[in-house]
């Protein structure tokens, strides 16, 4: 009966995304008077997941799964859910979990929602508000299958710490051939960047930084902010920056902490895709840019005199408080 | 190779947002529908396909007769035949029992939809399709070459991509990458009236359960006013940062 919660885990450490979903889906279990049961594979020390909420962790350990396979991935939460009896299933939205998600809910005949951003409104109906619309709007769902899957919007509900345990107990679901039928043969990922799924804060950079030569100083701001880069659509069509940088309606969605914006004009489309960042910033040159009326915080000037100033004051600032 | 691309017909990226009847239902009044960009990139390559390794293209729609015109111009793009699901898209699930039905009476080698429609953002059809008729399935997916029956497909993932190799039938959730924003096609004169002519079949959905339902709308709370700082005190900006809004 209780809450299954997938943790995701990367080089045998749990992501903050699995942090985030433990501590959700321990109040969703405290609506529903019962438990949480996570499942991990080759994840971290599952001791930390009681810190946020979770009571049981299903570890699963094998070299099988060591890559990530969304079939099999999906087999095994599955699996879990139906050892645990679980009627509800939380999910991040890490690229991973939006991959296997949908196979999850087709396996278990699941009503799954996705992008969702707060607490389960009722439980009966069981309703959860998540964003439609590209962030334009949120939409209420009524979900009316025996089982749910939501799918928890990242930086959405936060991480809440709990005083509890987890007791752990090795799972051995049994994968078939077909699980693996789709083979990874190469990963081509940054390891010394911050990727804009896991940042706390993101700066970007859009036309109004007039060439891909004039970057170091969006990388410099990110790098002492400890930052992932990003860029406006008209910024990686003309590719200054690539594809995978473009935020908006698009490209990728960012919620993140802080958003600072550098020669962004705001579009729609663009601002739709940063709506759910929590504190904005836009730094330009025209105080008519669209951006100044979505954003928390703003500085109406030459990007290449102020970006360098705040680079310089940041540097201060951080050895302060380091 | 036979090919299926999947059409979401949704409002337009510049469209301002608006609900009716108590916040219960999308205004579309005055907004303008497009095909989903997600599955324009697919379109694209599909059509690349088609160019290239002699694929036949079809398109499909699950939705009531005001999606047509987003049909006839997926054939003004190059599809050669398009199917309408007559009904209402209202839930993930539902539409993806829809459309395993027309791949599976097809007999589909390879089907692309997007990564997800811009609209409800739901994420989920694509791999509900190959869940449900037993296909391989990659999402996110940027890049995608054909070789026989066998597949190379590029997958965005959080911090980079990653490369697959896998065989058809294949289900994919596309977005851009698949092709380039300056590969997308504007239909010709000859091709919007050869798309007058090409076969759209109505067909009528088969009996499936809603499994979820959005039942209420709602907009972000007005935003306040920005605050601004003068460029020459950027202190005061990180001063705000820290000590107001607690971001750094």
């Amino acid at each position: 009966m209780s809450v299954l919660v997938y943790t995701e885990s990367e080089g045998g450490k749990f992501k903050k995304a699995a942090f985030e979903v433990a501590s959700y889906a321990k109040e969703v279990a405290n609506m529903l008077g019962t438990t949480v049961t996570a499942v991990s594979v080759n994840g971290g020390d599952s001791s930390e997941l009681g810190t946020y909420g979770v009571d049981k962790v299903l570890e699963v350990k094998g070299d099988k799964l060591s890559t990530f396979s969304a079939k099999a991935y999906a087999d095994v939460i599955k699996q879990a859910a139906e050892k645990e009896g679980a009627k509800v299933v939380v999910v991040s939205s890490t690229a991973d979990s939006k991959f296997l998600a949908p196979l999850l809910a087709v396996n278990l005949n699941a009503g799954y929602a996705s992008n969702v951003v707060a607490l389960p409104e009722s439980a009966s109906p069981f309703k959860v508000k998540r964003t439609a619309f590209t962030n334009k709007a949120f939409n209420v769902t009524e979900m009316s299958t025996d089982v749910k899957i939501i799918g928890l919007s990242n930086n959405a509900f936060g991480l809440k710490e709990n005083s509890g345990a987890a007791s752990s107990e090795a799972f051995e679901p049994s994968l078939s051939d077909e699980d693996f039928e789709v083979q990874v043969t190469a990963v081509d990922k940054a390891t010394d960047k911050v990727s804009i799924a896991d940042a706390d804060i993101v700066v970007s950079g859009g036309r109004g930084l007039k060439g891909p030569e004039n970057w170091g100083m969006i990388e410099d701001l990110a790098g002492v902010l400890g930052a992932a880069t990003a860029c406006s659509k008209p910024v990686s069509d003309m590719g200054w920056r690539p594809h995978s940088e473009h935020v908006g309606q698009t490209g990728k969605p960012v919620a993140t902490n802080l958003y600072i914006a550098i020669g962004v004009s705001g579009a729609i489309q663009h601002l739709a895709g940063i709506n759910a960042s929590k504190v904005k910033v836009v730094i330009n040159n025209d105080p008519e840019a669209p951006f100044f009326k979505a954003a928390d915080y703003g500085i109406v000037g030459d990007a290449f005199e102020v970006v360098p100033k705040l680079i310089e004051k940041l540097k201060e600032f951080k050895s302060n408080n380091a | 190779m036979k090919i299926l691309v999947c059409i979401s017909h949704v409002p337009d990226t510049t469209s301002k947002i608006n609900f009716t009847d108590g916040d219960t239902k999308f205004d579309t009044n005055g907004v303008q529908f497009v095909i989903n960009p997600n599955d324009e990139f697919g379109l694209t390559r599909a059509m690349w396909f088609k160019e290239k390794q002699g694929a036949s293209v079809d398109v499909v729609n699950v939705g009531g007769p005001e999606t047509e015109p987003t049909l006839r111009k997926a054939l003004a793009i190059g599809a050669d035949n398009a199917i309408r699901v007559n009904t209402e898209a209202t839930d993930g699930f539902y539409v993806a029992k829809q459309l395993a039905k027309v791949v599976q009476d097809g007999g589909y080698d390879l089907v692309i939809g997007g990564r997800e429609s811009i609209d409800y953002n739901g994420g989920m059809v694509p791999g509900m399709v190959a869940a449900l008729t037993g296909a391989n399935f990659v999402n996110t997916c940027i890049g995608l070459e054909v070789d026989g029956d066998t597949v190379t497909a590029v997958r965005e993932i959080d911090g980079g991509k990653e490369t697959s190799t896998t065989k058809l039938p294949l289900i994919v959730g596309g977005q851009k990458g698949l092709v380039e924003e300056s590969d997308l096609r504007i239909p010709n004169m000859r091709g919007i009236m050869m798309a007058r002519k090409k076969p759209l079949t109505v067909v009528e959905p088969i009996d499936a359960d809603h499994e979820t339902k959005a039942v209420q709308f709602e907009k972000p709370a007005p935003k306040g006013q920005v605050k601004l700082v003068s460029p020459d005190n950027v202190q005061e900006l990180i001063d705000l940062l820290h000590n107001e809004a607690k971001a750094i």
